[in-house]
């Protein structure tokens, strides 16, 4: 196996950053989402169990279906692979930040409220930071996740490493079959662990020392 | 001193509150939390609002800053009607400070206090400046607190910063639900005494919501005490409440032993004040015992350059070193000469002294307190009380 990675270090290399650039970029979006639907619900709270709901069904929709029903309307192709994993990576990160927003304090809204600081300054200074921990906790799930999903959308040619796995599985018996499974596998996990590590760092540097455990 | 005060001791910086039959009736409910309340608070006063649970206070309150939108009556301040300004507007010139001082964890001693002058658009330099001189008054040193997190102070330096907020832009109005009701007691009267010294320095208008009756009677320049609905059960100085309660509630709530609550009436300042030979920090042990051995008194009270007090110490824990030591402030127990002899009392009785040191303005030093200076004093006014109750009773209406 060690032949085979020396061999192809580059495409791997080249694919691993593929895989982790998906990722990222999509979680980063699903955050942005997740963060504005989670306002939305903060603020009219009859929405809270429509978005409870959702979050709930979604999760358990099967990665393939998801990519056989996005596929007549998006193509083969990156684009798909992106919405497929956004979509996933939003439903942990909507779940937490709806919880994170809704449970600060209702003393310390009221305070902020009296001081003369408007819904908008509520929001962005009061609520966010405080649900901040609780949210990343959310993308932490979100991140882990969507290694995976990622991995699967490789199925309509998305970029990435999942493409090892499925080249793996098509060849089974042949030469390299192994060797494409392994790689594949073991990438993602290792790619998951490294952005979970940045993702924890970067965690400690946008949470206020006054919060952080 | 490193700051000046905002205000001279005479100027008057509150503004007139007028509740005007006020009603507020929260939906689905049969009786109004609070039906057609009207009172005057004068401006530069504080005034106490009372009674027992569920009576109406806190929602008295917070309609004065609209929390609250009342169901019917009008609120006026300085003269003008608040529902024609805009909440927001309104409220950054109210000062709002709540239970538990309510501080934003996330943020630290400064950044909560800068919160309402940086919504007014007051420049960097002058907010600096404002945080440091607040936590000046409210007796915390900026160089070591600034900078900290709620979590890092204890409940009573936490309302200290809350009630360091609440003045942060200056307001001329201040309102203030149950803010010392999750401290200790000892803190509690030593927060009550600050207030004091900070009201008697800026003269703002504060009403502050308590259930605790002898805390409206040390603090307030009137009370008001509220009926269930928030009907005014009685709206008058401390003396003439316990001198002439109005009716029945008001003389259950005031409750027994109303003679003790005397004791509540006079303040420290009232009374002869001994005055123990004191030691500044950094000067020679030996100097100062022998000082104290010449006067024959057995401790010396410790003050820093400022004139504070930061210690009291036996000669023997003196002579242990060459030079007066430094002492942690917060540690030791001072009373504020606005403080009542009732709590004179209590801190004397917790002193192994056998007495307690007394703090003018800003924490300045005054002298001691003992228990022959208070009796000297109770027995001195015994008769004239006597006489103005009695006076007082004869007054039909107040
Ligand atoms: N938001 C609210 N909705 C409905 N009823 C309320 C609300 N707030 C207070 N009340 C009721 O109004 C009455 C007065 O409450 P409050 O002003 O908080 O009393 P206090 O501060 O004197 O304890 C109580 O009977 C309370 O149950
Ligand atoms: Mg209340």
């Amino acid at each position: 196996m060690w032949d085979f990675i020396v061999e192809r270090h580059q495409q791997i290399l080249y694919d691993g950053f593929q895989h982790a650039y998906l990722v990222v970029l999509a979680v980063a979006a699903a955050t942005v989402i997740a963060i504005l639907l989670a306002m939305l619900v903060t603020k009219v709270p009859r929405l809270d169990s429509v978005a409870n709901m959702l979050s709930a069904i979604g999760l358990t929709i099967p990665g393939f279906a998801l990519v056989g029903l996005l596929m007549p309307a998006t193509g083969i192709g990156s684009t798909t692979a992106f919405i497929c994993v956004c979509f996933y990576a939003t439903l942990p990160i909507l779940r937490n930040a709806v919880v994170g927003l809704q449970g600060v304090e209702p003393v310390l809204i009221e305070s902020a409220r009296g001081m003369g600081m408007g819904e908008a300054a509520v929001m962005a200074r009061v609520r966010l930071p405080l649900a901040w921990p609780v949210i990343l906790a959310g993308i932490r799930v979100s991140l882990q996740m969507s290694m995976g999903i990622a991995a699967i959308a490789a199925y309509v040619l998305g970029p990435g490493l999942g493409s090892y796995i499925f080249s793996g599985l098509a060849q089974i018996g042949g030469k390299n079959a192994l060797n494409y499974a392994l790689v594949g596998t073991l990438g993602v996990v290792v790619l998951a662990l490294l952005l979970d590590l940045l993702l924890v760092l970067v965690g400690r540097l946008t949470t206020s020392k006054g919060i952080r455990v | 001193m490193t700051t000046t005060p905002t205000h001279g001791a005479d100027d008057v910086s509150g503004i007139e509150i007028e509740l005007d039959e006020v009603v507020k009736r929260y939906p689905g409910q049969k009786m109004a939390a609070v039906d057609s309340l009207s009172l005057t608070v004068p401006a530069g006063e504080m005034v106490i609002f009372v009674g027992p649970s569920g009576c109406g206070k806190t929602t008295s309150l917070k309609m004065i800053n609209r929390l609250i939108r009342p169901t019917s009556g009008t609120i006026r301040l300085g003269g003008e009607d608040i529902s024609k300004r805009g909440a927001d507007e309104l409220r950054r010139h109210i000062g709002y400070v709540i239970q538990g001082g309510s501080l934003f964890p996330h943020m630290t001693v400064a950044t909560n206090i800068e919160i309402v002058p940086k919504l007014l658009g007051w420049d960097k330099a002058r907010i600096a400046e404002r945080v440091d001189e607040l936590l000046d008054l409210v007796g915390l040193e900026p160089d070591r607190y600034r900078d900290r997190y709620p979590r890092e102070l204890s409940g009573g330096q936490q309302q200290r910063v809350g009630v360091a907020r609440g003045l942060a832009a200056d307001p001329p109005v201040i309102l203030m639900d149950e803010p010392f009701g999750a401290v200790d007691p000892i803190t509690r009267q030593r927060l009550q005494d600050e207030l004091l010294g900070i009201q008697r320095e800026l003269h703002k208008t504060i009403v502050m919501v308590t259930h605790d009756i002898d805390e409206a009677i040390k603090l307030g320049d009137r009370v008001l005490i509220l009926q269930e609905g928030g009907r005014i059960a009685q709206y008058d100085t401390p003396e003439m409440i316990l001198a002439a309660p109005a009716n029945d509630f008001v003389d259950d709530f005031v409750g027994s032993g109303s003679a003790l609550k005397q004791l509540t009436l006079s303040r420290v300042s009232e009374i002869e004040l001994r005055h123990p030979t004191t030691a500044t920090v950094g000067e020679p042990s030996r100097e100062a015992i022998a000082r104290a051995e010449a006067a024959g008194d057995g401790s010396l009270v410790i003050l820093d350059s400022r004139r504070r007090p930061v210690a009291w110490r036996f000669l023997r824990e003196v002579a242990r070193r060459d030079t007066v030591l430094d002492g942690d402030r917060e540690k030791l127990v001072t009373l504020d000469e606005r403080a009542t002899l009732n709590d004179a009392l209590d801190v004397m009785l917790a002193s192994s002294y056998g007495g307690a040191i007394v703090c003018g303005r800003r924490d300045q030093y005054l002298g001691v307190a003992d228990f022959e200076s208070v009796t000297d004093h109770m027995r001195t006014v015994e008769k004239a009380a006597a006489e103005e109750v009695a006076a007082d009773t004869g007054r039909a209406e107040p």
